[in-house]
């Protein structure tokens, strides 16, 4: 064949496209919602009663998929907080640093088991409310919060074997707020391991996401969990601000934005809170051309489209080597046609709703932020749905580390592609950025990824894998990636003094 | 600016009395000038600035005031010998913290007779040196061991295999006891390094005489240049760079200072750095080394792998 | 992928994750296919399906019942499309080849000393031959595993080639035997090297070893085909075979199929279904999807 032949047939050969779009399509299988209680409108949830806020305010919480309303949730004010820590540093003093740490841990196994009761409850209430794919928190969300319950509920007898050379103390009260992304899990990474150290709780949920927090208040009522234990404040930023300047408050453990975490940070500065930040990220996704590709693919995927992008350790950042760049790629985007975007309540959905019309308006703000600075864009052909708020998933390609959409967090479905061609190049890239929580890698040669996961500043590596969780396994940041680690043996140490 | 190495004898001190030497007619001693220690070198600091320390012999000596520039200087050089410091063997690191050890005590005399002209008693000065070289042994032997006892492999409920092992935080900035002449420095630095970080560490300001003779000893140690470094000074006017560089992954203060303690932590806000405010303590007490100190300075990371064939 | 080569090199063929693969797997099995999406796929699955009697006590009239099953899958439900293909003992397809006279039924045969391949070339051949001029409008060869897993791959390569002649205008679909190949890798590689050779499909398997076809080893021979098409634009089949007995598994396959390689694959010029007992559960799933009532194999033909 000539070299002209050759090329030209190459061209053919790069237009070559699977068709994702003709063949079988899945009818709709919306999960029921028949069989879930909510009511219509939530209180706080203080001292093991459902108290009205004293300001009697309220805000109401929507579907960002069907944009109705499901229900309205009280505002906590800082006198209401107030409150909840007196509770909680009752229930401390008087019930929960009292009883044993036997039953403290049986207290633990009890709600783990009831979580899985209702698990499919908890599941629709998070997509209805929260707008990940009813198979996400059907498969993922629910399932790990049990599970992080399950696993903290041992530690609490064993706490002595956790730190050689010391006695673990608990701490007293631990104000902790979390964010929409993952509403039940992160209230079960808190409350979890704050409990099983002995600590008494006052847990603010996201404005977005109250709802699945408040039904977990049902199941520590059902479970018999003494008074003041936990208490579950809803509201927005003041409420926050108020947990974290509460003098009666010993821990202050916290999941979102960088920025917000900054502020905490320097909100308790001289007061001898302890403080725990799981905070942004905007992770590198390395993919050698040793690679298994087809599973690198899947891995890219599962990395920045899982949860909608709303992940603070999502591969946002894809590192491909030159030599399997365009095979990458080609494969990505066909992989991408594939993907259902819509209802998140249908069985079938892989990218539901995007979380709030907020949300919504920063990732459009930032996909015409790639588009201006160049970057090619790639979207699949797919109908969103006229309601609500969906972003189909994206890929920018012919990024450098200078672009926005490289450098900054996203927190949708949006991937900012690069090329490189040596280990040393992507590992400068990799951690050129404040950013430290998670990195992947893809390569078949073992001792390449213990080079490459010993020299990646990052909290988490997944190495020929993304996006794995586990309540054994510790996940948390270098840098401007947090402080402190949540799950396994580590995760205990943020809620406990040593002695 | 090309420092010079500082050569040191053991009879070459700074602290020979002028007044006697001179009146007996004998040979006149020769001064050590004490300059601060940055990348392995001695420069004085880029500001030209000095404060005078009078010594219980009468004795008056003249130290850097070192300045914000610097400290930039130092937390250069800290970073760029950080990755090769982790990236040394665990085995390695302890062999030379040992070192540093074996170092400091050949120097008893020198120290002892340091500490005794900056207040000490002989019995507290031989004491303090005793405790500090024994400190440097004992996280020299931690250096390859914290990890064994403090990383761990997680159960986890899929094909994957999880281990979670701790890595040096990066560079961290000290200042150390300002009531504490050697110890209270060598306790701060010997666990940061232990574990591969880096560090610039603020001597006491009153006693500054041998948090620099112990650079003498680090220089001499096989330690890469750029891993631990030393300056003098003033904390008021050092505490603002130490905690608000934005290359500076952690910071170490000692103080009993209220206003200090809540500057250091606002400050350290700016770029999530890891904080340890820590109020003066005896440094003598056993309890006081232990290999938390190395935790504190580490982070956990845990890595994932599919179990497959 | 070089596709002028006349021999078959490892090198080419990327390493594969097993952990990964299977994640992909339960992926598909979490779509959910209901109502009208459920009757197109189980009526596409049917007509995908080789009708498979391969046992040492088969004999002209249990072959000639077989046929007529495939013509007539279940006469009393109007709208059952009939069998791709009916898979026989070469010996048998002169006899399957009269039984299916005037259908679009295809009669494949397995040959080259099928199941275990453990005979000389020549002999192999002459099996092919005899199938091919019995009528066989597809031939189901099997490689050498132990040849392939002692790494003499250009042995393999030249078998499936020599095959692949003697198969005239026949169909050729190579047969890998995955449950003895132990890993992943090894599919992979077997599937290159079988495309590369000259193989139109390739197969999971001889349903005399087990594990037979899994939803892994299918995806792994996939993924070959969909490069070997980016790379050369030509398209390869795919067909699973052994273990496949339900309405439900085979409407997995036909997800994965769906998407990985998309609408093209998704007919039985692509894409076979090598089975004897999921034909009558299609059936009783088309009929409860009809009556709403489950159904009983009492009264779905057993041949």
């Amino acid at each position: 064949m000539s070299k002209k032949q050759d090329k030209t047939q190459k061209a053919a050969i790069a237009d070559l496209a699977l068709d994702f779009s003709s063949g079988f399509k899945y009818e709709p299988a919306p999960e029921s919602s028949s069989h879930v209680k909510l009511e219509k409108q939530y209180e706080l949830f203080i001292d093991g009663k459902w108290v009205a806020p004293i300001d009697e305010k309220y805000f109401e919480t929507t579907s960002p998929a069907t944009e109705q309303v499901l229900s309205r949730i009280a505002e906590a004010s800082a006198a209401d907080v107030d409150k909840a820590v007196k509770a909680a540093r009752n229930a401390y003093e008087n019930v929960w640093s009292k009883i044993s740490a036997k039953e403290r841990g049986k207290y633990l196994f009890r709600i783990a088991r009831i979580i899985q009761e209702k698990a499919r409850e908890f599941a629709v209430i998070e997509t209805m409310e929260g707008g990940k794919p009813i198979r996400e928190s059907r498969d993922i969300d629910v399932p790990l919060a049990a599970n992080h319950f399950f696993y903290y509920a041992g530690w609490a007898d064993k706490l002595e074997y956790a730190f050689p050379g010391k006695k673990a103390n608990s701490i007293g009260v631990a104000g902790q707020i979390i964010p929409w992304n993952f509403p039940l899990l992160m209230a079960a990474w808190k409350i979890a391991p704050a409990l099983a150290a002995g600590n008494t709780v006052v847990l603010k949920p996201a404005e977005t996401t109250s709802l699945t927090a408040l039904k977990l208040a049902e199941v520590f009522q059902e479970a018999g969990l003494p008074a003041g234990v936990v208490n579950i404040v809803t509201g927005a930023g003041a409420t926050g601000a108020a947990i974290v300047n509460h003098p009666d408050v010993n821990k202050i453990a916290f999941t979102g934005s960088t920025d917000v975490g900054k502020i905490i940070q320097k909100a308790i500065a001289g007061t001898n809170k302890k403080l725990t930040l799981e905070l942004g990220g905007k992770a590198a996704n390395i993919i050698f051309e040793d690679a298994a590709i087809d599973q690198a693919v899947e891995g890219i995927v599962n990395g920045i489209f899982f949860n909608q992008g709303h992940v603070c350790c999502a591969g946002s950042r894809l590192f491909v080597q030159e030599g399997v760049a365009d095979k990458v790629i080609k494969k990505l985007k066909d992989r991408m046609k594939s993907l259902i975007v819509g209802d998140p309540m249908d069985k079938n959905t892989d990218i539901g709703a995007i979380n709030s019309k907020e949300q919504l308006k920063k990732i459009n703000d930032y996909l015409k932020i790639g588009v201006n600075e160049g970057a090619e864009i790639f979207q699949p052909a797919c109908t969103l749905p006229k309601k609500g708020y969906f972003c189909a998933p994206t890929l920018f390609l012919h990024t450098s580390q200078s672009h926005r959409i490289v450098q900054e967090e996203i927190f949708g479905p949006v991937l900012a592609i690069q090329t490189f061609r040596t280990v040393e190049e992507v590992l400068e890239k990799a951690n050129n950025t404040p950013y430290g929580l998670s990195a992947g890698v893809w390569t078949d040669k073992g001792s390449k990824i213990f080079n490459m996961t010993t020299k990646l500043k990052a909290g988490v590596v997944w190495a020929n894998t993304y996006n794995k969780f586990d309540p054994a396994s510790p996940f948390g940041g270098y840098k401007e990636s947090g402080i402190g680690r949540e799950g396994g043996l580590h995760g205990l140490l943020p809620y406990l003094s040593l002695s | 600016m090309a420092a010079t190495k500082t050569t040191t004898k053991p009879s070459a001190n700074g602290t020979a009395s002028k007044a006697e030497t001179t009146a007996k007619n004998e040979r006149l001693a020769v001064l050590k000038t004490y300059k601060i220690y940055i990348n392995g070198q001695f420069p004085r600091t880029e500001s030209g600035r000095y404060y005078t320390i009078k010594l219980s012999n009468k004795e008056q000596v003249n130290v850097c005031l070192s300045s914000r520039k610097d400290f930039r200087n130092s937390v250069s050089a800290a970073r760029e010998a950080q990755e090769k410091w982790a990236g040394k063997t665990a085995y390695n690191r302890s062999q030379i913290l040992y070192r540093i050890a074996e170092m400091l005590e050949t120097r008893r005399a020198q120290f002892t007779e340091e500490l005794v002209n900056q207040g000490a008693s002989a019995a507290a000065a031989k004491e303090e040196i005793s405790i500090a070289v024994d400190r440097l042994i004992y996280y020299a032997g931690w250096c390859d061991k914290f990890n064994q006892v403090f990383s761990s492999v997680n159960p986890v409920s899929s094909s994957h295999f999880n281990f979670s092992s701790l890595e040096p935080t990066g560079v961290v900035a000290a200042i150390a006891d300002q009531n504490s002449r050697l110890l209270g420095l060598v306790s701060i630095i010997a666990p940061v390094i232990a574990s591969g970080n880096t560090i610039i560490a603020l001597a006491s300001t009153q006693f500054p005489l041998s948090a620099i003779t112990f650079a003498e000893v680090l220089n001499t140690s096989d330690l890469p240049a750029g891993v631990v470094n030393i300056l003098t000074g003033e904390v008021s006017e050092l505490l603002v760079p130490f905690t608000t560089h934005m290359d500076v992954n952690a910071v170490y203060i000692n103080t009993n200072n209220q206003q200090d303690k809540v500057t250091a932590e606002t400050n350290a806000a700016l770029n999530v750095k890891r904080v340890k405010v820590e109020a003066s303590i005896d440094w003598t007490l056993p309890k006081n080394e232990d290999p938390y100190r190395i935790l504190d300075y580490t982070e956990v990371k845990t890595t994932w792998h599919p179990i497959g064939i | 992928m070089n596709t002028t080569l006349k021999s078959y090199d490892p090198r080419f063929t990327p390493p594969v994750d097993q952990v990964s693969v299977e994640e992909r797997c339960a992926r598909f099995t979490t779509r959910s296919i209901k109502k009208s999406t459920k009757v197109n796929g189980l009526k596409l699955a049917m007509s995908m399906i080789d009708l498979t009697t391969l046992e040492g006590k088969d004999s002209e009239g249990k072959v000639r019942q077989l046929c007529y099953k495939a013509m007539h899958p279940h006469d009393a439900m109007p709208g059952i499309p009939q069998v791709a293909a009916v898979c026989v003992y070469p010996t048998m397809v002169k006899v399957a080849k009269k039984a299916l006279k005037g259908s679009a039924i295809n009669v494949a045969a397995v040959a080259t000393a099928f199941p275990s391949g453990m005979a000389p070339l020549q002999v192999k051949l002459d099996d092919t031959h005899y199938a091919v001029e019995e009528g066989a409008d597809e031939i189901d060869m099997v490689i050498s595993r132990g040849k392939f897993l002692q790494g003499e791959y250009n042995f393999v390569f030249d078998e499936i080639a020599a095959v692949k002649e003697a198969c005239g205008k026949a169909h050729l679909k190579v047969i890998l035997e995955t449950g003895e190949l132990s890993t992943l890798d090894n599919v992979r590689k077997a599937s290159d090297l079988a495309i590369l050779a000259g193989a139109d499909f390739i197969k999971t398997s001889t349903g005399k070893i087990q594990p037979a076809a899994t939803m892994p080893v299918t995806l792994v021979m996939l993924e070959a085909i969909r490069d070997y098409y980016y790379a050369t634009g030509k398209m390869i089949g795919m067909k699973p075979a052994g273990g496949i007995a339900t309405s439900k598994l085979a409407l997995h396959y036909l997800v994965m199929v769906n998407e990985t390689l998309g609408a093209q694959w998704l007919n039985p010029d692509w894409f076979r279904f090598g089975a004897s007992k999921l034909a009558n559960d299609i059936l009783m799933q088309l009929m409860k999807e009809q009556t709403g009532n489950y159904q009983s194999l009492n009264y779905f033909s057993n041949d």
